[in-house]
């Protein structure tokens, strides 16, 4: 790689849109998701459709028989993912809004660790718009 | 592979990590440390027990950038740097320190 292309940072977008059990796609999602984190590029995820679920509060997998991996997103802020977009439409699709959704924040470096939210309520307009801008868009 | 603590035979993965998370105990900890040659001080406690409390909290190992700054938030700056860290592991703190604390091996590390 020319000393140019290595330090390039590309714009990523983790697109989710599966409920969380049942596929693999979104614990598969995740797991790359913080992998990628290692590389230092600047990294958004978005949430539509049924993928909305996999940041739901209150989440139980006892009766399934599976590891409940929903308290790894909160994680996220650590490994400096903070932007995650939720689309309102699949929210309003299924009578959710942001406070059935988990309270993922980060702690901003450069404004003196202060806990912000990570989570962007965004409508289909600004997604597209938000999609418009990545050079990769990674699907789940 | 297993791991022989005082008698009792429990079973690692083929890099010696702990299979069943829920038998960890001092001692599992102690032998472990013993294979990977290290000699537990109250700081390398220090960590393993961050780490044992991380993963309750998260589910997950940390990667080892994130868990320098997890510590240095925690335990304060002179720790929370990989040459504090990698003096107590030198083999990885998030390798080492995970294996010890009976944790899989950290998401991120292949």
């Amino acid at each position: 790689m020319s000393e140019e292309a290595s330090g390039v940072v590309k714009k990523f977008l983790y697109i989710n849109r599966k409920a969380p059990y049942g596929t693999v796609y979104a614990l598969e999602s995740l797991e790359v998701v913080l992998i990628a984190a290692a590389f230092d590029q600047d990294v958004s995820l978005a949430f539509f459709d049924d993928g909305v679920y996999q940041i739901a509060k209150g989440m139980d997998t006892k009766a399934i028989g599976q590891k409940n991996f929903s308290p790894t997103y909160k994680a996220l802020g650590d490994y400096d993912i903070n932007k995650i977009y939720v689309s309102k439409e699949s929210l309003d699709a299924r009578g959710l809004s942001k406070d059935d959704l988990m309270d993922l924040k980060y702690e901003d470096e450069d404004d003196d660790w202060a806990e912000k939210d990570s989570i962007h309520i965004v409508n289909s307009e600004e997604l597209a718009d938000l999609m418009d801008s990545q050079d990769v868009i990674l699907s789940f | 592979m297993a791991l022989d603590v005082g008698g009792k035979v429990v079973e690692t993965d083929e890099e010696g990590y702990l299979s069943n998370r829920d038998e960890w105990s001092n001692e599992i900890a102690k032998a472990i440390s013993v294979a990977e040659g290290i000699d537990m001080s109250d700081n390398h406690w220090e960590v393993v027990n961050f780490l044992r409390e991380y993963y309750e909290e998260y589910q997950i190992a940390p990667a080892v950038r994130v868990l320098t700054k997890a510590i240095g938030k925690k335990l304060g700056k002179d720790k929370g740097n990989s040459k504090y860290l990698y003096e107590l592991f030198p083999y990885g703190p998030a390798k080492q320190a995970c294996k010890i604390a009976g944790l899989p091996k950290p998401t991120g590390c292949v």
